[in-house]
């Protein structure tokens, strides 16, 4: 009250007041001070690579390890051999020799190779990351290693990271056995299309790895106990390779028209009922796998008249064209693995460290 | 102040509608121990989580060594030491390998890890299970290995959370003995602990926690005077005729209170002057033809101060 009195009483020190403008540039200043003050400061990597090192020599020492990759044999073995058997005995007119070896159902077994890994795979990246947090968490390891000058950023990243990259090792070696196999007993080496494909059938496998891996790491999060998270990453498992089927086939004719009068009206129910389909990953996986280890795959959904106009039944399609149909279902993955670790990461981010 | 390594101003913390810490001040000097005493669940370990930046504040601000550890965590976290609450450590690797983990997340060059490695475990008298795993070790060695982690870590500040809990006297004995080498090394140490005579022993100031406040904070004699009340207490056990009444006059005797279940019965007393009175007291009673059994100056215990404040604070309640 006493200065604007003051100020009053001296008209001329007015002048010295700040131009309105001023003043709001000053607020602006202040306020990007303020949004400032509650920004973290130092790389959210920092510490990254000795976590991920370390959760990397943990995973490729741990028995866990051991009994995965055997597991994996174990499944993967079988098909193999048969495959390789058939191969060897029937000639097979097919000039993707090598790449008949992960997709040929031989009688004996009745799965071929990339069904079985499309079971695997996701025990796989459940075995790997479904105590990753909570094991820190019970072990009271946790605050100890946060109280280290890292983000939880660092640690979750490179926890997932290492549980990634154990699993492409493991994926990697498992596909060189099997060239090497197919190699010995087929004796013609893979053409060079063959190896490619073979490559980005790794690009995809390893990517259907990590949504289970981010799966397991989010469970891990959310519940304290390991059984528990464990069980659900299981049960979601479970419930996709045998109850999504039956579930979206059931929605489908919920919500299909009772009678289906035009090819429009067929197609847009095989639209609805492959979009249901395809949220489970390991349809994606497998519609991956087909396009890329069956060059002769076409289309992935129903085949409309107008599109096999001009088109040689059997004939193989070109590398990128066949990548090009199956980019959706990659994206997807990719995508699919990013959504789930980003979930993880927001729940880890509020959890309590305080056991 | 220069020398000033913690800091907290209306430190609050609220989880819902519970307020576990609620507008906390205190300071912590350099090269002191400082206790955060209090009951389960007071708000000691959420205070300490916020000094490191492990769990965010609701309200008020703390600096760590110049640091706020809301906005630099990783500043704090490189030069404050921390032992949680029964610590753990990866069991399936030896003791080196866990702190060489540690080391690498500090970036201390390889080298130059090794080599303080050996002297922390030196240091915590674990040289010789260097290179045992940790599942084989008790809880006192891994106290002691998280000790050996600050001591690695050359923190400026060290932060135990109830680092004596669930050890045995000599387990006990032994870590203290530690926490005062980490102060002749010049670190500051904040402690937080439920077991007062132990405490008492090492610590330099203690704040008393209660319900998510200080409710007093100053060295252990401070606060025995502000709880117990100033003056000079012991205790006297006598028989004959009248002690009480022999005992109010002598000069200087601010009160006598019987002593023991058996009230006034029971033969003793406490008495506290405002000096130190045994010597009168004993020539009085041996005069007035009582029989003087024992006489003892009451040093007053962090247990007692404690005891006495939740009792009022309960009775206030």
């Amino acid at each position: 009250m006493g200065t604007s009195t003051t100020f009053v009483a001296h008209p001329p020190r007015r002048r010295f007041a700040p131009p309105q403008d001023e003043v709001l540039q000053l607020r602006g200043d202040m306020r990007r001070e303020d949004s400032s003050v509650t920004r973290r400061q130092g790389s959210p990597f920092t510490g990254l690579g000795p976590v991920f090192m370390k959760e990397l020599a943990d995973h490729l020492s741990s028995v866990r390890m051991m009994v995965l990759t055997l597991f994996v044999l174990a499944f993967g073995a079988f098909p193999v051999a048969s495959s390789l058997q058939t191969l060897r005995t029937v000639v097979d007119p097919n000039s993707f020799l090598f790449l008949r070896i992960f997709t040929l159902e031989p009688e004996q077994v009745g799965i071929s190779f990339i069904a079985a890994l499309n079971f695997i795979i996701p025990l796989m990246g459940i075995g790997l990351g479904f105590d990753s947090v909570n094991s820190e968490f019970n072990r009271r390891t946790l605050s100890r290693v946060l109280s280290q000058p890292i983000y939880r950023d660092a640690l979750l990243l490179g926890k997932f990271l290492a549980g990634l990259a154990t699993f492409a090792v493991a994926l990697v070696a498992l596909w060189l056995i099997v060239f090497g196999a197919g190699l010995l007993l087929l004796g013609v080496p893979p053409r060079g299309v063959e190896v490619a494909r073979g490559l980005g059938f790794l690009v995809v496998a390893i990517a259907y790895g990590g949504v289970w891996l981010a799966i397991a790491m989010l469970f891990s999060v959310i519940f304290r106990s390991t059984a528990t998270s464990a069980l659900c990453a299981l049960g979601l498992w479970l419930f996709f390779f045998l109850l999504w089927p039956q579930l979206a086939s059931a929605i489908v004719s919920g919500v299909a028209p009772s009678e289906i009068r035009s090819l429009e009206e067929y197609a847009a129910v095989q639209d609805i009922a492959m979009a249901l389909m395809r949220l489970s990953p390991g349809t994606l996986f497998s519609e991956a796998v087909l396009g890329l280890l069956s060059p002769e795959t076409r289309t992935l959904g129903p085949m409309l008249p107008a599109q096999m106009r001009g088109a040689i039944m059997g004939a193989p399609l070109p590398f990128d064209q066949s990548l090009l149909l199956i980019w959706p279902q990659i994206t997807g993955l990719i995508a699919g693995m990013i959504v789930v670790f980003a979930a993880a990461y927001v729940v880890f981010q509020r959890e309590e460290v305080r056991a | 102040m220069a020398d000033t390594v913690i800091e907290a101003r209306g430190l609050t913390k609220v989880y819902g509608t519970h307020r576990a810490v609620d507008a906390i001040d205190f300071s912590i000097r350099r090269g002191e121990i400082f206790g955060l005493l209090g009951p389960n669940g007071a708000g000691k370990t959420t205070t300490i989580l916020m000094m490191l930046g492990l769990t965010e504040t609701s309200g008020g601000s703390v600096d760590v060594l110049g640091f706020d550890p809301v906005r630099q965590p990783l500043e704090v976290k490189r030069r404050v030491g921390y032992l949680p609450d029964a610590v753990g450590f990866y069991d399936h690797l030896t003791a080196r390998e866990n702190l060489r983990y540690t080391a690498r997340l500090l970036a201390i060059p390889r080298r130059d890890a090794e080599k303080r490695i050996a002297d922390a475990m030196e240091s915590v008298q674990l040289a010789d299970v260097l290179d045992r795993r940790v599942a084989t070790f008790s809880r006192g060695m891994r106290q002691r290995l998280g000790i050996a982690e600050i001591v690695m870590k050359k923190a400026e500040v060290a932060i135990l959370d109830e680092p004596t809990s669930g050890l045995d006297p000599h387990s006990t004995f032994e870590l203290l003995e530690m926490i005062r080498g980490l102060k002749r090394a010049g670190v500051a140490v904040l402690l937080s602990s439920h077991l007062l005579d132990r405490v008492q022993s090492v610590c330099d100031r203690v704040a008393l926690f209660n319900e998510g406040r200080i409710a007093l904070m100053g060295t252990v004699v401070e606060l025995a005077n502000q709880v117990l009340g100033a003056g000079h207490p012991i205790l006297v056990e006598a028989t004959g005729a009248d002690i009480a009444g022999t005992l109010r006059g002598i000069e200087g005797v601010q009160s006598v209170v019987p002593e023991g279940p058996q009230g006034a019965e029971g033969g003793a007393w406490r008495v506290v002057a405002d000096r130190d009175v045994r010597a009168t007291v004993a020539h009085r009673i041996v005069t007035t033809g009582g029989a003087l059994t024992r006489l003892a100056d009451l040093q007053p215990s962090l247990e007692e101060v404690y005891t006495r404040y939740f009792e009022e604070a309960r009775r206030a309640a």
